[in-house]
């Protein structure tokens, strides 16, 4: 792939003149595992400005949080190795900086929430305490000054009575509030991207949007990038500014989000808009896309999402597809993009009855 | 795009082209996973495992065989050649006494090897059921039964032995076991109670329940072997602290007692020649350094070989 | 009586029998103290007066949020937990005061699907055996072609190989595992089904495949479901009718089309509304209803209505009198609320 295409393709609507604050390029990464090497990040590439939110949509095993441990720099190293690429915030290259001037980078203009806020913060420390080391140690303020400044951080997250609460520890709080404590640390030092890895898959549903709500306030208080990675098709299409999809540790789709929600030009993206139950729409068959993903240490020849496509045809079965654009500002990694893109591929096949495997459209016995 | 999924029979074959996640199409075999055939096969590619198996077969055939690594009878003992040098004719050289030392040593295994099993035998059978009925039965059951169990915990086993050990007029394998097992047992009843607690509340525990399945047949066929695994390993190094700790009591004169043949009985009986004579020290402390060493390196290859966890 | 009409068409089971009724179903876990003498300092009420019934070849959602309850109610059905009052009857024989062979014999027609395929199989046994030990418990169940061959069969009817009998659960991935789970759960024939969040735990693409699954065997079987989970929009999928629960009790009972397109109770709005759509042009079109604060402790829950510490609508008679499920005027399901009040755009219209 091509960099005019990266930039033309991942960031549709960028005002000229705008540096990227982050720049991913052909990402590699990969893990040594016992049944050998598994390419995690096959080839990643996106980039993220100002303000803007990008979600990287894709389900377990897609590559998507071990991308956003990259970009943090705090990848298990081994097992995981980085075979290649680039990630530049501001145009310096992460990967080839020293490890202490990354540090100074980390946690302070690059920041990262987690899902799991309760094993993501101190157990024994007052979360008060927490979000003031954060001053402490940056910023060099001393103990009472970081601790004006950290309840007034919990009040910009909404934690009712923080001045009270500082001295509570994580467990005394509930889920959405322990999470909102850890947004707290995140933004605490007012960072330009912040990566938020399912931030809200462990909450309910009415705390999720509170939290979701709480995130995009913030975003546009601060003009902070947002990464937000998860597989949730719907708290995607409420943020999202540009989405990419992945799979099996590529990029399959890459476009503005009424692109892929209205248009979808990948058989993936489109199975999985199609196979989600949706609040708005009652019973009937779901389109289940069916089999499974592939395992990492032993992908199929060709394209990664061919075993389970309903459009595959023998091309796809022997070469791998590369990230194209299919119309402007949207690419997909699909030798059939076009066709999709426009509704009028051809199915060769479709699900077997139990959604285990597929069956040739061909060998269909005629109704 | 527009067709429609009909509801119909299924009498399509399944497809089965498409294979587990996570599992490499050419490794077509099927792996076992009962407990000791997956052990089996992580251990057997494990160095430290071979290493502490080879030590383990050479004492083991010591103890059962002494006969096959000397001709030399240790109780044939002459004043006359006393604490000798070790010697082509007597390798690790003679004791006080003048017996040949390395027949000594060599017939020293089975008494301190015999403690080790007997001892970790016993520990385990009252481990694992005073741990799993402890686990599965939980409230006031475990209650009591932990009570117990850290009272006796809370004895330092040297203390319980001295006392013990000491009001006995003879004092042989036998004796030094049960006194042992009767001290040592509360580590590993808590370890095997935590691994049943650990396994208890498992979904497939309750889908067990759902279905009727009794008490029994929950800890036969669920419980037991989802948390022996760590039991096993800690049985094994277990059995190489008990080989040590029959050196220290006989060391410190409450263990076995002459004519037995044993190592702590060679240490208990170097001390005072540390200086002069240290090849008697020497010795023995190899061998019982081995022997605890082989124990333990096996137990913890077996420990890993057994945690479900360790595997990718 | 305009109302009933369309009201009793949406409602396709109303004359079936049921199969599962459920009548003040209570259960209160005790907090306790000490560690050898336990004291009781107080108790978390987790189902606190649920009733309902299931009727044949019915599918009956339970919805709510961690710690309403909805998990401890599947294991009441089960009789995993033993209630502290209340009835469950199955098919009018009393399911909670049976023992030995009668308890048996009823257990065979009411299973459960777990929700993580990744516990809930034992790991150390192979599935042919995982699937075959609902035979081995009830031996008089007993099938005609052979154990391994019904397993055989059950493997196929769940889309799993049935050559893959031997194999041991962790090679098999999340959504296979599930299928493991149904076939177990559907190896005793049963009439009932519980479903305890049985699609949570798997990817997206994978979760479809499951529900359809479980669509197809109740087709085929005739079962009948309790369909226990946190996602709404997998409730609504696949229920006939829906429960609502908050703080161990049911806020709002009724089928599918009434809870989702005119919710009434003050909390199944709020639910609804925080339900993000997979649709970025509906944006700011829907207005949310966010809730304020966090679900009471259950072990003190407030006073009178449960739901009056968030709800905007609470009055006074909300803190002193609790609200019954019932059907209000001219809302046909049941609701507990005092204030009830149908609201049909909470979810915008679809296509």
């Amino acid at each position: 792939m091509t960099e005019s295409q990266t930039s033309t393709g991942l960031t549709p609507g960028t005002r000229p003149g705008d540096a990227p604050l982050l720049e991913v390029k052909d990402l590699q990464v990969e893990f040594r595992t016992k049944a050998g090497v598994a390419k995690a990040i096959n080839g990643l590439n996106f980039t993220l400005h100002a303000g803007e939110t990008l979600a990287i949509l894709g389900e377990s095993g897609s590559g998507k949080s071990v991308t956003a441990q990259t970009i943090m720099g705090i990848l298990d190293m081994p097992p995981g190795k980085i075979a290649g690429g680039e990630i530049r915030y501001r145009g310096e290259d992460l990967l080839s900086m020293p490890e202490e001037s990354r540090r100074r980078l980390r946690g302070v203009k690059i920041a990262m929430i987690f899902q799991d806020a309760l094993s993501s913060l101190n157990p024994v420390l007052p979360v008060g305490w927490q979000i003031a080391e954060m001053f402490r140690v940056h910023r060099g303020l001393k103990r009472k000054e970081a601790k004006v400044k950290a309840v007034e951080m919990m009040q910009r997250v909404g934690i009712p009575g923080a001045e009270e609460r500082a001295g509570d520890f994580p467990h005394q709080f509930s889920g959405g509030m322990r999470q909102r404590i850890m947004i707290a640390m995140a933004i605490a030092l007012d960072p330009d991207v912040l990566i938020a890895d399912e931030p809200t898959t462990a909450l309910d549903v009415t705390v999720q949007a509170q939290v979701m709500r709480l995130l995009k306030d913030l975003q546009t208080e601060f003009n902070m990038g947002l990464i937000l990675i998860t597989h949730d098709l719907g708290v995607v299409a409420d943020v999202a500014d540009k989405i990419a999809v992945m799979y099996s540790g590529r990029v399959m789709e890459a476009a503005d989000v009424y692109e892929i929600y209205g248009k979808p030009g990948h058989p993936y993206t489109q199975g999985l808009l199609n196979s989600i139950p949706r609040i708005d729409d009652e019973g009937g068959r779901l389109r289940a896309i069916s089999g499974l993903p592939p395992s990492l240490t032993d992908m199929p020849p060709g394209c990664p999402f061919n075993p389970r496509c309903e459009f595959a045809t023998d091309r796809c079965r022997t070469e791998r597809p590369e990230l194209r654009p299919v119309a402007d500002g949207h690419l997909s990694a699909c030798h059939y993009a076009e066709d999709v893109y426009a509704g009028t591929a051809t199915r060769t096949r479709r699900p077997s009855p139990t959604g285990a495997g597929m069956i040739d459209v061909s060998e269909e016995a005629p109704q | 795009m527009s067709e429609t999924h009909r509801p119909e029979a299924r009498v399509e074959p399944i497809d089965s082209t498409i294979e587990p996640a996570g599992e490499p199409a050419k490794n077509k075999k099927v792996e076992e996973a009962s407990l000791l055939a997956d052990a089996w096969r992580s251990l057997r590619k494990n160095p430290w495992f071979i290493i502490s198996a080879v030590l383990l077969v050479l004492f083991l055939s010591m103890a059962i065989f002494p006969q096959l690594f000397t001709n030399n009878d240790p109780r044939e003992c002459l004043l006359g050649r006393s604490r000798q040098a070790p010697s082509a004719e007597h390798w690790f050289g003679t004791d006080i006494q003048g017996c040949d030392y390395y027949s000594r040593v060599i017939y020293g295994a089975r008494n301190s090897i015999a403690v080790g099993f007997i001892v970790a035998i016993g520990t385990f059978i009252i481990a694992v059921l005073l741990g799993l009925v402890a686990g599965y039965f939980g409230s006031w059951v475990d209650a009591v039964i932990s009570r117990f169990t850290d009272m006796v915990f809370a004895v330092p086993y040297i203390l319980g032995a001295l006392v013990f050990l000491n009001v006995l007029e003879s004092r042989g394998v036998r004796e030094v076991a049960f006194v042992l097992i009767v001290f040592m047992w509360p580590t590993m009843t808590r370890l095997m109670r935590g691994s049943v607690i650990s396994v208890v509340n498992s979904e497939f525990v309750l889908a067990a329940r759902a279905l009727g399945a009794g008490p029994i047949t929950i800890m036969r066929r669920h419980i037991l072997p989802n948390s022996l695994g760590p039991v096993i390993g800690y049985a094994t190094v277990f059995t190489g602290i008990i080989i040590g700790a029959e050196a220290t009591l006989t060391f410190l004169g409450v263990g076995l007692q002459l004519p037995a043949i044993s190592w702590g009985l060679q240490l208990s009986d170097a001390q005072p020649f540390l200086q002069t004579v240290p090849h008697l020290l020497l010795f023995p402390v190899i061998f019982v350094g081995l022997t605890v060493f082989a124990f333990m390196t096996m137990g913890d290859a077996i420990r890993d070989a057994l945690d479900p966890k360790s595997k990718k | 009586m305009s109302l009933s009409v369309p009201a009793a068409a949406a409602d396709p089971f109303a004359d079936k029998p049921s199969v599962l009724e459920v009548d003040g179903l209570v259960k209160h876990f005790p907090i306790t103290q000490g560690i050898v003498f336990q004291r009781k300092v107080g108790a978390v009420k987790a189902v606190d007066g649920v009733s309902f019934n299931l009727r044949e070849g019915e599918t009956l959602g339970i919805v709510g949020e961690s710690g309403c309850g909805k998990s401890t109610l599947a294991k009441l059905l089960m009789r995993l937990e033993e209630p502290d009052a209340g009835s469950v009857k199955f098919r009018g024989e009393d399911f909670l005061s049976v023992k030995g062979d009668e308890l048996r014999r009823l257990r065979r027609k009411i299973q459960i699907i777990f929700q993580d395929p990744y516990t809930s199989l034992n790991p150390r046994m192979s599935v042919g055996d995982i699937i075959a030990e609902p035979f081995k418990l009830h031996p008089e169940e007993k099938p005609k072609q052979g154990i391994r061959n019904r397993v055989k069969e059950l493997l196929d009817l769940v889309g799993l190989n049935p050559e893959h009998i031997n194999r041991y659960p962790h090679q098999f991935s999340g959504g296979q595992r599930q299928r493991i789970g149904i076939a177990r759960g559907l190896a005793l024939n049963p009439d009932v089904i519980i479903c305890d969040e049985p699609v949570s735990a798997l990817d997206v693409s994978v979760q479809a495949q499951v529900m359809n699954l479980l669509d197809d065997l109740q087709k085929e079987f005739g079962l009948s479901y309790i369909f226990i989970a946190h996602d709404l929009s997998v409730v609504r999928h696949i229920s006939d009718r829906v429960g609502v629960m908050y703080l161990g009790k049911l806020a709002e009972l009724g089928t599918q089309d009434e809870i989702y397109s005119g919710p009434a109770h003050p909390y199944t709005q709020a639910l609804l509304s925080a339900v993000p759509l997979p649709d970025p042009t509906l944006r700011g079109a829907r207005e949310q209803i966010v809730l304020q604060g966090d679900p009471p402790n259950p072990a003190n829950p407030p006073s009178g209505c449960r739901f009056r510490t968030r709800c905007w609508k609470a009055t006074e008679i909300c803190a002193t009198q609790e609200p019954e499920l019932i059907s209000r005027g001219q809302i046909t399901q049941l609701s507990a609320c005092h204030h009830a009040e149908q609201n049909e755009k909470v979810i915008p219209a679809h296509g």
